[in-house]
């Protein structure tokens, strides 16, 4: 076992599942049930999108509009799993875990041992989801039980260290110009786009970026 | 008549499995092409920086800079002086919630 690629994973779970908390009390003040907070992270599993539905439900949105908004978020999986899938290379029940397992943090961390080997890859995938699936599941339940004592995630900074913490997986993988520049692209499309498209699009947009410059780059091997 | 919280767990719960089920299930031989892997390498590194942008830039689909922008300003530091990741997040997270104590 990598000791750098398990301290990412742990530091990726632990902060992204503490984030659960937040996530259980929003679904429980939107009106959920707890048992349905929980079911929520135990079943769809992509924070972005369950955040989005408690959203719409709560403020008094249809369960269709809530599940379009959901969905949206959740195209960007589909991706990862195109990219995940040669690196695990699994069937059956475990393709079945692989791609529930496939989120932001385990395909990130995945690709931060890019340059490592394949071995490095996969540990990293199942290890960072599985353990954000575990602590994202502990913290909702905390979080819809009413544990609000931790109150808003950003008096703990946990606005800032998610993003940290990606740009941090991302950050050795940025190896050549290609890299670096569609790094910067993808951001300013993302960013210029989010005041005139529902959340979702700007980021899963991006893919187009990464179209244009693999037809670009100069292919090896 | 089927309660609208129920079908809003059950719908986006099926369908955000078969989202990410469908990602694996594309055959392999579509994806050996150099080109395509050469693209399917780049996808993920698109996506994910878009989302450190949004996630660190925006709130509720307005731009903003708030305390998350000088966490990540650190991360930035950290990670240009090889700072272990485990430091790279506690260092974003010290500095923002610093700041948004100080306001």
């Amino acid at each position: 076992m990598n000791r750098a690629t398990a301290a990412q994973s742990l530091s990726v779970s632990l902060t992204v599942g503490a984030y659960g908390i937040a996530f259980g009390a929003a679904s429980v003040a939107a009106g959920f049930s707890v048992w349905q907070s929980c079911l929520l992270s135990l079943l769809t599993f992509t924070g972005a999108s369950q955040f989005a539905v408690v959203g719409v439900l709560g403020a008094g949105g249809s369960a269709i509009s809530g599940i379009a908004t959901a969905t949206l978020l959740g195209v960007r999986n589909t991706l990862y799993g195109l990219r995940m899938a040669p690196v695990l290379n699994v069937k059956g029940l475990r393709r079945i875990f692989a791609a529930q397992l496939t989120i932001d943090e385990s395909t990130g961390v995945a690709l931060s041992q890019e340059k490592t080997g394949l071995r490095e890859m996969r540990q990293g995938f199942w290890l960072t989801g599985i353990g954000v699936f575990i602590f994202w599941n502990i913290f909702t339940l905390a979080g819809a039980l009413g544990a609000q004592a931790m109150g808003d995630p950003a008096a703990w900074g946990l606005d800032a260290a998610v993003p940290a913490a990606f740009l941090g997986l991302l950050w050795p993988r940025l190896i050549n110009k290609t890299d670096r520049l569609l790094a910067v692209a993808a951001c300013a499309l993302a960013l210029a786009m989010t005041p005139y498209f529902v959340p979702g699009v700007p980021i899963i947009s991006t893919a187009v970026l990464a179209v244009f410059f693999g037809l670009r780059a100069r292919v090896w091997k | 008549m089927i309660d609208p919280l129920w079908l809003a767990v059950i719908g986006t719960s099926a369908l955000a499995f078969i989202l990410k089920y469908l990602g694996h299930s594309v055959p392999k031989s579509w994806l050996s092409h150099p080109r395509i892997l050469k693209i399917n390498s780049l996808i993920p590194i698109a996506l994910l920086s878009a989302l450190v942008a949004v996630q660190a830039f925006t709130k509720d689909s307005r731009l903003i800079a708030d305390q998350r922008l000088a966490g990540v300003g650190v991360a930035v530091l950290a990670l240009i002086l090889r700072a272990p990741f485990p430091v790279v997040v506690i260092s974003a997270a010290a500095t923002s919630a610093a700041l948004f104590h100080l306001n």
